[in-house]
């Protein structure tokens, strides 16, 4: 039962990610946080990291993260299956229609409209991985202690090492990673 | 004939696995790897058929990755091509998170390991800021007004009124056909 509530989630995430990459972001969190509940907010930042660092398409490493952690085994091969199911049908009709008609013309139009939508929703998604990261509580307030104006000294350290130094984005956030650990270290030594 | 047959399978598959296992930052990148090995190695597609199947796989919702061995796989051996290009790009990023999600309540116990990931997360959060950055920018650049509407509006109507994604991507898809037939006519009367 929730092997097959896995698998249509994740076939709604497939039908609905265009535009490749981060697109798919904001449906899995819509599916995987909002509407499921199956992962923290914190944790899906969390498997956002994982899968910014490991190879593959970040809903392939979600359904497999996500159905691992539900159900198992059989939720990780339910999710995959839910989410390539989509895909392996519309692609291959249009490379159906395609080899017959050769027109994409019309389709490419209506996806030029599609991409700014699609920016405007990884927009949102990326603000919810932020909010996240910058406050304590992991929600949008301005009391005292929540703030973490380390994250945000991370956080704009790492903007300016992406877009005036150029670095790879797997090593700025490690860089991140490596920054926070060597200050919980000193922490537990200082105490 | 059925060897020579076998003999694409195989390739396919284990192209795919490989592409798929080392192929960090994303699906552009596989795509131009595909390219890569199928057009510039084996010779089995040519350039431009190569970048209509592209297209295709950007035109269709999902992965690109996985969009991109379909469209491969059916093109050198019809749907037996698909099952198996598909297989061999999913089995790399399935193994490598089954087992980082077995290890995922260790991890997220061990304080060090908790530090670095939260760490990481103003880092992603940095990533994603310099992606939207730039995707929003080439929106602008590219001088459609209607667009750019479009981007803003999608962006307030998501995050005040937290309308579902999908119906978000469904409104957009279903104006943007009509714009398309409606330029396309217009085409035609000029």
């Amino acid at each position: 039962m929730i092997c097959l509530r896995l698998f249509l989630s994740f076939m709604q995430i497939g039908c609905f990610c265009f535009g490749g990459g981060y697109a798919a972001m904001p449906l899995i969190e819509e599916q995987v946080v909002t509407a499921n509940h199956w992962l923290t907010m914190n944790a899906f930042s969390d498997l956002v990291t994982i899968a910014e660092m490991t190879p593959g398409p970040i809903a392939i490493n979600a359904a497999t993260f996500v159905g691992t952690q539900v159900a198992g085994p059989a939720g990780a091969v339910a999710a995959t299956c839910g989410y390539i199911f989509p895909s392996c049908l519309f692609v291959t009709l249009l490379a159906y229609v395609y080899t017959r008609f050769r027109n994409l013309s019309l389709i490419q139009q209506t996806l030029a409209s599609l991409r700014p939508a699609v920016v405007a929703l990884i927009a949102k998604a990326g603000i919810g991985i932020l909010i996240a990261a910058f406050f304590v509580n992991g929600t949008f307030s301005l009391a005292a202690g929540n703030v973490s104006f380390r994250m945000i000294l991370y956080f704009a350290a790492a903007l300016v090492l992406l877009r005036k130094a150029k670095l790879n984005p797997i090593l700025v956030m490690v860089l991140c990673g490596a920054a926070e650990v060597i200050f919980y270290c000193a922490g537990t030594l200082i105490r | 004939m059925e060897t020579q047959k076998t003999h694409i399978l195989r390739r396919l598959f284990f192209s795919t696995l490989y592409l798929s296992a080392f192929t960090f930052g994303g699906g552009y990148v596989i795509v131009t790897l595909l390219k890569n090995r199928f057009v510039d190695q084996y010779h089995w597609i040519d350039e431009d058929e190569m970048l209509d199947l592209v297209a295709i796989a950007q035109s269709a919702p999902g992965a690109i990755a996985v969009n991109g061995a379909i469209v491969v796989g059916y093109k050198l051996a019809g749907l037996t091509g698909v099952a198996v290009s598909v297989l061999g790009a999913v089995i790399p990023p399935m193994a490598i998170l089954t087992v980082v999600s077995y290890c995922y309540d260790a991890f997220s116990t061990n304080p060090y390991i908790a530090a670095m990931l939260g760490g990481m997360r103003a880092g992603v959060g940095a990533v994603i800021t310099s992606v939207v950055y730039d995707m929003g920018k080439n929106v602008v650049r590219a001088g459609d007004p209607v667009n750019v509407v479009i981007m803003i509006l999608s962006f307030c109507i998501s995050y005040f009124l937290n309308v579902n994604v999908v119906f978000i991507i469904i409104a957009v898809a279903v104006f943007g056909a009509l714009r398309s037939v409606a330029a396309q006519k217009a085409g035609e009367r000029s």
